[in-house]
């Protein structure tokens, strides 16, 4: 087969995004009640842009003091103004922080790709816009949550502790917060110690909304803080998005705690392409399935099963599309794949390219060229492996991905369903009635049929088996931020 | 013709290993190449290239000599007040008017390409369209952009379609043949694809969207499918076909869309007149004023670039 050329010949020039517009203070406190306020501990640690190493600002460490601080804070913001407040009055805050959001995208943009690494295009076309459309859906909500669940009378839970992920720090923030207010909660919410910037600055943007204090509280610190949250009395309702063994390790701590709890967890999807699919674009669903946000997704296409008799055509097609996919440089506009979020995450993808390796997988990775400056991995592929392989078993959370073949529509979904997660699916074929047999057959939250990794704030998002417990988004989003008593719908 | 064009055997391709397209996937595919931010050097770069590109048109009823030889002129000063630019690839002509833009041109190396074939309908018996074919070449021709006959590929008289090009190609001699689909009355694009297939077995040296008669002309979905089509013809025959979008590329900013599209489609060794042309009358200007305005730092007026 003939090798298309893309070395050399026509390059693209640098098309940096400007960073002149955003402000980024050199500390940050806790916002607690309101307020930036100082950690009682004193601590401050650095956050650093993964894509430079150098240091962007430095933010406060929250001991189990401050969390008291912050969820005492909460519960005074719940019992004095938030549940006082008319439905529609909550409403209008929620609708105001949306609106705010749009206004101020370029900078939030800017910043979520300084602080995470992802490459400018999907913070300013994905990541933002997405969030906003979180607060305008549950905006919406919140006077209308008696018609939700007809028959049952909904009520508030109170406090709810949210812990948030490293891969999408804004947009993960709004998951939590919006339907958390809409339902008449108030929060207390930690970013992930690698990127907290987003956090602080819709802190910000919460105080300018004038909303009342204590309604929305953050604050940043590492395991411990988040630990200090699930374990807070107070709190009513723990939300946690994060690795599989983090979750387990909450989900200990609840027992015999009274706390309800979402937990959003990892994933290691199947993403599978039948030989009657339309071939070049499964190819980009493979490419938008593992190589979005740096394979740092939990609901990313880490599994291709490819149907033996196209299979060599994929893949040599997913080779050349592969040599297109610029690395580098998140803030440029041209960037597709940015740097990895930390240096322990680069090790761990690290540690994974050479367990497969000594597993005796084939890999491949890009000839792209990447800075030397920074953490980067180059988009990489495993061929040769098996179910047996732990490089198909495990999460890599990269932009790896291991390639395996299947004969008929049995084994495929047996394969797919062979994993203790159950997050995501995908499905290419030309035919609706083996859409509708594979979709029904496998056992994860969200199932994508000729595309992947298309999120939407109506859709619930959520896993089955060690992927979590609980359902995110849509309608589905309120009843975990909601006491559902037996009764006659008001 | 190329050594491998040459070597091309008329086969009728297995038209059940044709793949499915998906509109979907191929629409967002296309913004994704429209993100593209294309600046300084690399945007003058993919200026003069456009305009090397160029199949500098004029295809109306009313052509007359006098027509023909100001676009020629055109077509060999595209605006002298910029030094060292490349001159467009062809001027593209209807068959009656090939021996006036053959003698405009002499001397220079830019190609006159006719249309031919009962252009732009296609509906005239084979041997009408090959006695089209042969004056055109015989007037001088070096390229013939011919017309598939849409009803026949519509019926599914695909047989029928690929013998005519086959035919038509034969009658070409050492001119080089560009198949027309005009896709705006394929109307899908599992048919865009299907018709690429067709027309590269039966010879195609490239394949081009539309006459310009029918809208929509090209379009980025449409060519993209077609791009797709010709690598997988090289991946299986190592011949390389070039592509033709035609009509409603007008500006520059397509133009710069399109050869993205092209680079990351099909690679470096697409990216030349040999491979590529934009079919178009006023895409030349406004690349013109762009690259003065790269230079200058101005736009200037479109009175200072000539329209012929």
């Amino acid at each position: 087969m003939s090798k298309l050329q893309f070395d050399g010949g026509w390059e693209y020039a640098p098309a940096p995004e400007s960073t002149d517009h955003i402000e980024v203070n050199e500390r940050y406190g806790l916002f607690i009640g309101g307020e930036f306020v100082e950690p009682a501990s004193g601590e401050y640690f650095a956050t650093t842009n993964p894509a430079t190493e150098q240091q962007l600002s430095s933010v406060a460490a929250a001991g189990t003091e401050d969390v008291d601080r912050a969820v005492r804070a909460a519960r005074n913001g719940y019992d004095k103004y938030w549940s006082k407040l008319s439905a529609a009055d909550r409403g209008k805050y929620i609708f105001r922080i949306a609106r705010m959001l749009q206004e101020r995208a370029r900078e939030f943009a800017v910043i979520e790709s300084l602080d995470g690494g992802k490459p400018i295009r999907e913070s300013r076309d994905i990541d933002i816009p997405l969030a906003a459309a979180h607060f305008f859906y549950y905006a919406g909500w919140a006077d209308k949550l008696d018609y939700a669940y007809p028959g049952r009378n909904v009520r508030p839970l109170g406090v709810a502790g949210q812990i948030i992920p490293w891969n999408f720090p804004l947009l993960m923030a709004a998951w939590k917060i919006a339907p958390a207010l809409a339902c008449g909660n108030t929060v207390v919410l930690k970013p992930a110690e690698t990127t907290p910037l987003t956090a602080l600055k819709l802190a910000e943007l919460v105080r300018d909304a004038d909303l009342p204090p204590g309604v929305v509280n953050i604050v940043t610190g590492a395991g411990d803080t988040g630990a200090a949250i699930v374990d807070h009395g107070d709190v009513d309702k723990v939300a946690f998005t994060g690795s599989t063994a983090v979750g387990r390790a909450i989900m200990e701590r609840l027992a015999g705690q009274d706390k309800k709890y979402t937990l959003e967890l990892g994933g290691k999807a199947a993403n599978i392409i039948f030989a009657d699919a339309a071939i070049d674009q499964a190819v980009e669903g493979i490419v938008n399935g593992i190589f979005f946000n740096q394979g740092h997704v939990c609901c990313a296409g880490s599994r291709l099963l490819v149907q033996e008799s196209v299979a060599d055509e994929v893949i040599a097609k997913l080779r050349d599309r592969m040599e297109t996919l610029i690395v580098g440089d998140p803030l440029d506009k041209n960037t597709d794949i940015g740097a990895i979020n930390s240096a322990a995450q680069l090790e761990r993808i690290e540690h994974y390219l050479k367990l497969g390796r000594s597993e005796g997988a084939d890999v491949y990775q890009s000839s792209v060229p990447v800075p030397k400056q920074g953490y980067w991995c180059r988009p990489t592929l495993f061929t040769g492996v098996s179910q047996s392989n732990r490089v198909v078993q495990e999460e890599i959370f990269g932009p790896v991905l291991a390639i395996q073949t299947f004969r008929t529509f049995g084994e495929a979904l047996e394969k797919a369903n062979n994993t203790p997660y159950g997050l995501s699916g995908g499905v290419w074929t030309d035919k609706g009635a083996k859409i509708f047999r594979m979709t029904q057959g496998i056992r994860a939250g969200v199932v994508w049929a000729n595309t992947f990794n298309k999120f939407d704030p109506t859709s619930p998002f959520g896993g089955y088996k060690e992927s979590g417990v609980g359902r995110e988004g849509g309608l589905h989003g309120l009843s975990a931020y909601l006491d559902l008593v037996a009764g006659e719908a008001a | 013709m190329t050594e491998a064009a040459r070597k091309v055997d008329h086969t009728f391709p297995d038209l059940s290993r044709v793949p499915q397209v998906d509109e979907v996937g191929v629409v967002e595919r296309v913004d994704r190449f429209c993100k593209r931010s294309i600046k300084k050097d690399s945007k003058v770069q993919a200026l003069r290239l456009a305009l090397s590109m160029i199949d500098l048109t004029t295809l109306e009823g009313m052509d007359t000599p006098g027509k023909v030889r100001q676009l020629c002129q055109k077509a060999m000063h595209l605006h002298d007040q910029l030094d060292d630019l490349p001159h467009v690839a062809a001027v593209c002509v209807y068959p009656t008017m090939v021996g006036v833009a053959k003698r405009a041109l002499q001397g220079t190396d830019i190609n006159v390409a006719s249309v031919a074939t009962a252009f732009p309908s296609g509906m005239a018996p084979l041997s009408v369209k090959l006695e089209d074919t042969k004056t055109a070449v015989a007037e001088g021709a070096n390229e013939i952009d011919m017309v598939i006959s849409r009803g026949a590929f519509l019926a599914g008289e695909y047989q029928h379609v690929f013998d005519e090009i086959a035919a038509i190609k034969e009658a070409c001699g050492d001119a080089h043949l560009k198949v027309i689909l005009e896709t705006g009355e394929l109307k899908t694009l599992d048919r865009v694809r299907r018709a690429s297939v067709l027309a590269m077995h039966a010879g195609a040296d490239f394949i081009k969207t539309s006459t310009g008669k029918i809208q929509p002309a090209a379009t980025m979905p449409v060519t993209l499918v077609m791009l797709q089509a010709i690598r997988d013809f090289y991946y299986e025959t190592d011949r390389k076909v070039g592509m033709k979008p035609a009509g409603g590329i007008s500006k520059a900013k397509q133009a710069i869309q399109y050869l993205v599209m092209l680079r990351e489609t099909l690679g470096n060794d697409w990216m030349t007149p040999d491979l590529f042309r934009f079919g178009a009358s006023s895409l030349a200007n406004d690349v013109l004023m762009q690259l003065q305005k790269q230079r200058t730092g101005d736009y200037q007026s479109l009175d200072y670039f000539s329209k012929d």
